[in-house]
C-alpha cells in the first residue's frame, strides 16, 4: 500500500500511490491512512489521481477513513479519475465529500489563504 | 489450473490487427482477493479492442462486486473455494456468467423492488458497505440467480455499443 504524505501550508495531502483501491487492498489502506493521519493537521485532501479503479470495498474504505477524523476533521478528495468518479456518483456518496478537480486547486488555494 | 492455462490468449507473436476479435472468455480461479484481481485483468484484456474506456469500467466494477462477494460472503469463512468465469461476446454486448459452491445467495440481493430500493445505502447516513448489489443491479441487465446442486449460477448481461 504505497502512500505518500506531506504538510502544504498547513494541508495534509496524501497522494494514493496505486492503481487500484479495491477489495484486496481496503483494509490495509485503512491502517495506513490511520498512521499517516495521526500527525495534526486541518484538512486532509486525498489526492487520487493515480487511481483507475474502485469498487465498493474501496469506496467504504474512504468513508471510513473520512468517519475516523471526524469531528475535528473532514476528508476532501482530488483527482477522480472517470471509473472513480462514476463509483461516488452511481453511490451518491459525491454528496458527501468536498471534490476539488485537481490537486493543484488545493494548494493554490492554501497559499492564498495563508495571503 | 488446466482450464487456467487453457483459457489464456496464445502467445502474441501476431500482430493485433491479425487476430479476430475475442468471442469468449473462461476462466476458473480460486476465491480470493487477489486471484479476483488477476482473473479482472484478463477478463478485461480480452474483450478491451471491443469496448470504451467507459464500458470497460463499468465490466471491471460489475464484475468486480459479483466476484468479491463471492469470496466475502458466498464462501466467507471457510477461506477457501473456486470460482468459475464465463463470458461471450454477442452483436448486442457481453454476456457473463459466473459459478461457485458457497453458500446459497439471499433473495434479497436480486430484487428490484421499491422496498429494495428504500434499503439502497443513504449517502448522508455514511455507509461504509451495501453499495456492491446496488451498483450490480443498476448497471447489468437480464440479471439471473439459479441454484442447483449445492452450485450458485448467476448470470447477466452488460450492454455495449454495436461491433
Amino acid at each position: 500500500m504505497n502512500l505518500y504524505a506531506e504538510s502544504v501550508e498547513g494541508v495534509l495531502l496524501v497522494r494514493v500511490s496505486e492503481e487500484r483501491l479495491d477489495a484486496a487492498i481496503a483494509i490495509r489502506f485503512k491502517d495506513r491512512m490511520r498512521e499517516v493521519t495521526a500527525q495534526p493537521a486541518a484538512r486532509v485532501v486525498l489526492d487520487m489521481s493515480q487511481v483507475d479503479f474502485l469498487d465498493s470495498s474501496g469506496l467504504g474504505a474512504v468513508v471510513a477513513v473520512m468517519k475516523s477524523l471526524a469531528p475535528g476533521r473532514k476528508l476532501e478528495l482530488a483527482g477522480l479519475t472517470p471509473n472513480v468518479e462514476k463509483v461516488f456518483r452511481l453511490t451518491r456518496m459525491d454528496s458527501v465529500f468536498r471534490i476539488h478537480a485537481d490537486i493543484s486547486d488545493v494548494t493554490r488555494e492554501g497559499i492564498r489563504n495563508a495571503g | 489450473m488446466l482450464a487456467d492455462r487453457a483459457a489464456r490468449p496464445p502467445a502474441r507473436k501476431d500482430a493485433a490487427s491479425d487476430r479476430p476479435d475475442a468471442k469468449i472468455f473462461h476462466h476458473s480461479f480460486a476465491a480470493d482477493a487477489l486471484s479476483v484481481r488477476s482473473a479482472l485483468r484478463s477478463a478485461l484484456a480480452r474483450f478491451m479492442r471491443q469496448m470504451t474506456r467507459d464500458e470497460a469500467g463499468t465490466l471491471e466494477l460489475v464484475l468486480a462486486e459479483v466476484l468479491n462477494n463471492i469470496v466475502e460472503h458466498g464462501y466467507g469463512d471457510s477461506g477457501h473455494g473456486t470460482i468459475t468465469l464465463s463470458m461471450v461476446r454477442d452483436r448486442r454486448g457481453l454476456s457473463c456468467s459466473i459459478s461457485d459452491d458457497g453458500i446459497e445467495l439471499p433473495t434479497e440481493c436480486l430484487l428490484q423492488s421499491d422496498t429494495v430500493q428504500e434499503m439502497r445505502p443513504q449517502p448522508d447516513h455514511l455507509p461504509e458497505g451495501g453499495f456492491g448489489w446496488f451498483l450490480i443491479r443498476d448497471l447489468a441487465e437480464d440479471l439471473g440467480y439459479h441454484r442447483g446442486n449445492g452450485r450458485n449460477l448467476l448470470a447477466f448481461r452488460l450492454p455495449l455499443k454495436p461491433l
